[in-house]
């Protein structure tokens, strides 16, 4: 009997949420036709998996100097050859992925919250606080993103940390204005004004159901940004503005080879392979999520 | 800020003929905006170089200097006023457009900007010109192949040129076709023996035409092909992008149906009919890549040895040259809010939908 009225109660549950079961019974259909999509979806899963696991996948310790192995050309012994420090620059590579994923993951959060926090005060509480905060986001929307991050890496000194704080702070721009235009909608909505009838404070309100609703758009676009996010860092990394030596970061590595270009091809060519795969894993990922979300190209 | 506005907007409006100045109107609206977003450039650019801590002077002299040449240089330099007289000091400088004296060139930030700057300009234009034409041909093949192999190729190659780091592409054509191969000459703007045309203009390739100076010409169009190239590449997929969706629209038009009907050649019915309303889309874009390349010259500049502005201010912020790094970056960003400007106003002139 208990049985029973428990299997209904699943039976009306998955009833009730048909609708949106099917929606992404749809999503995945996309995805799975979708070829450049798939391969995109598994760069970026591989790329996860060796960062997770770079310690058991190197082969040697990314920064241990050996002056006996320098400038060694790619072999079995080493993968893809030595650096002028006989640093053997395939294990330089897998670590590398760890500096990538970390400065996306904090990167995110960092300029999503930014972003997202500002956005939707200023469309929550409209008029001047609105005009304030959005004239501001249009005074860093002047800047190309890498002069202003590399103003930021500069101003406060070259290390990592900063990179990510640096490229923080011009990335958060976008989110703000995603967040706003999707506070200005919800705030209009009938919930939003039956929560203020019944005596919600604007902080109840903006944490509790407005803020939760403009989190999706948000991280829609923040997945679609994180390829432009590793190569703003490489770009730094490149010009010496962003991780130091000896820390394996993809663009101070190709930094590294530029002298040795010549007849040492692969300490620049191996490093910007890796970077490159994995922001075109994540542009793929990107450009088929955006085809998804499409209405147009949807059906 | 907006009753500002709403005054202007109506006294325009007041005037003989204002009622059909809505154009005029909106430039006005965003002339006035672009003002109060370049004074809080100046703020964000004083911020940055003034209160963030970082040291200058030591990076100047080295940790060890005597005090008595640090204060010297300080006093030279400005940096031993209050916070507040400085930052009127700096507003005043920029409104006589005095930027004041570089650290590293010891020339007038103005001067060394009017100096680099056109190298940059040189191969920015040269840059949108590459990913313009490949971008729409690009785009325009994909949307009539839809879905075939043209169209993933296609797809791909676009794809692949935001994904590849510019600094790195640039090197691997350095490597192949300037080392290995020879067919192109190295970094640079000319060749060492090459002399140079007079400076009018500043663009090698123009200022060689005046002058009927064609060895200059050939050698600075063949210095120009690969920084161009690996600059330009980046920006392709966004126009393929955007011209493959506007032509997709097209295609399915009526308009293209009853052309094709009419037994018109298929390529006249793209390039004639489809392709020429597919472009409105396009030329906004065209505008936000020009200014996206300014940021990509930083990095191209640097791998090509290219006298440029992104190069200057490089070589600025890695030795902490103060009035350069401030200076070099106040005007790019005047010259990418000007672009943005341009877009701005091209797009309110080809859809009055925009002017409101």
């Amino acid at each position: 009997m208990k049985q029973d009225t428990l299997s209904m109660k699943w039976k009306n549950f998955i009833e009730s949420r048909k609708p949106l079961i099917d929606d992404w019974k749809h999503t995945a259909y996309l995805w799975r036709k979708s070829k450049l999509t798939m391969i995109g979806s598994f760069v970026v899963l591989f790329f996860i998996i060796i960062a997770i696991f770079a310690p058991y996948i190197a082969p040697y310790d990314p920064i241990a100097q050996d002056l006996s192995q320098r400038l060694q050309p790619p072999s079995s012994k080493h993968l893809f050859g030595t650096d002028q420090f006989g640093r053997d620059i395939f294990s330089r590579v897998i670590y590398g992925s760890r500096i990538a994923i970390w400065i996306i993951i904090l990167v995110s959060i960092i300029s999503g919250g930014i972003g997202t926090l500002i956005g939707v005060f200023a469309g929550y509480f409209g008029g001047i606080v609105d005009e304030v905060l959005m004239r501001i986001t249009d005074m860093f929307l002047a800047f190309p993103s890498l002069v202003l991050a590399m103003a930021f890496a500069a101003a406060m000194g070259p290390s990592l940390t900063n990179t990510i704080i640096a490229i923080s702070l011009v990335y958060w721009t976008v989110y703000a204005r995603l967040a706003r235009a999707e506070a200005l909608r919800i705030k209009n909505t009938e919930y939003i004004e039956a929560e203020r009838a019944m005596g919600a404070s604007n902080f109840r309100i903006i944490f509790l159901h407005v803020l939760p609703m403009c989190i999706s758009p948000v991280l829609v676009q923040l997945t679609l940004r994180m390829g432009t996010i590793i190569l703003t860092a490489a770009g730094l990394g490149f010009l010496g503005l962003g991780a130091q030596p000896p820390t394996p970061e993809w663009g101070a590595m190709v930094s590294d080879g530029r002298n040795y270009l010549v007849d040492q091809w692969w300490i620049s060519t191996f490093p910007g392979i890796a970077i490159a795969i994995v922001v075109l894993g994540f542009n793929l990922l990107g450009d088929g999520i955006r085809d998804m979300l499409d209405p147009r190209l949807r059906r | 800020m907006d009753e500002a506005l709403q005054i202007i907007t109506n006294i325009i409006h007041d005037l003989p003929g204002g009622k059909e100045m809505g154009l005029l109107n909106f430039i006005i609206k965003r002339l006035l905006l672009m003002i109060l977003v370049l004074f809080g450039v100046l703020c964000i650019v004083f911020v940055i170089a003034n209160v963030i801590p970082a040291d200058p002077i030591g990076a100047l002299l080295g940790g060890n200097a005597p005090p008595e040449v640090v204060d010297q240089y300080k006093h030279k330099l400005g940096l031993d006023k209050p916070l507040a007289q400085r930052f009127v000091d700096y507003i005043a400088g920029v409104l006589r457009w005095d930027l004041g004296v570089s650290l590293r060139t010891n020339n007038p930030v103005t001067e060394d900007i009017r100096k680099f700057f056109p190298a940059t300009l040189e191969l920015a234009i040269m840059a949108t010109l590459i990913s313009v034409s490949l971008g729409i041909w690009l785009g325009t093949a994909s949307a009539v192949n839809r879905n075939k192999g043209v169209d993933h190729f296609a797809r791909i190659f676009s794809i692949l040129g935001v994904s590849m780091p510019v600094f790195w592409t640039g090197l691997l054509l350095l490597l192949i076709f300037y080392y290995k191969l020879g067919w192109l000459p190295g970094p640079g703007r000319l060749d060492i023996f090459i002399f140079p045309p007079k400076t009018v203009t500043g663009l090698i390739l123009i200022d060689s035409i005046i002058e009927g100076n064609w060895t200059a010409f050939w050698n600075g169009l063949q210095h120009l092909i690969m920084p161009a190239f690996v600059l330009g590449y980046g920006g392709t997929a966004s126009i393929a992008r955007i011209t493959r969706a506007s032509m997709l629209d097209c295609l399915r038009q009526d308009y293209v149906r009853t052309a094709k009907a009419k037994g018109l050649n298929k390529r006249l019915v793209i390039k004639r009919h489809a392709l020429r309303n597919a472009l409105i889309p396009t030329v906004t874009i065209i505008g936000l890549t020009f200014g996206s390349l300014l940021e990509g010259a930083v990095l191209t500049e640097t791998v090509f040895s290219w006298p440029g502005l992104g190069r200057y201010i490089t070589n600025g912020y890695l030795v902490l040259d103060y009035p350069a790094i401030m200076g070099g970056t106040l005007y790019i960003a005047l010259i990418y809010s000007i672009a943005n400007l341009i877009v701005d106003i091209l797009y309110a002139f080809l859809d009055p939908r925009m002017r409101v």
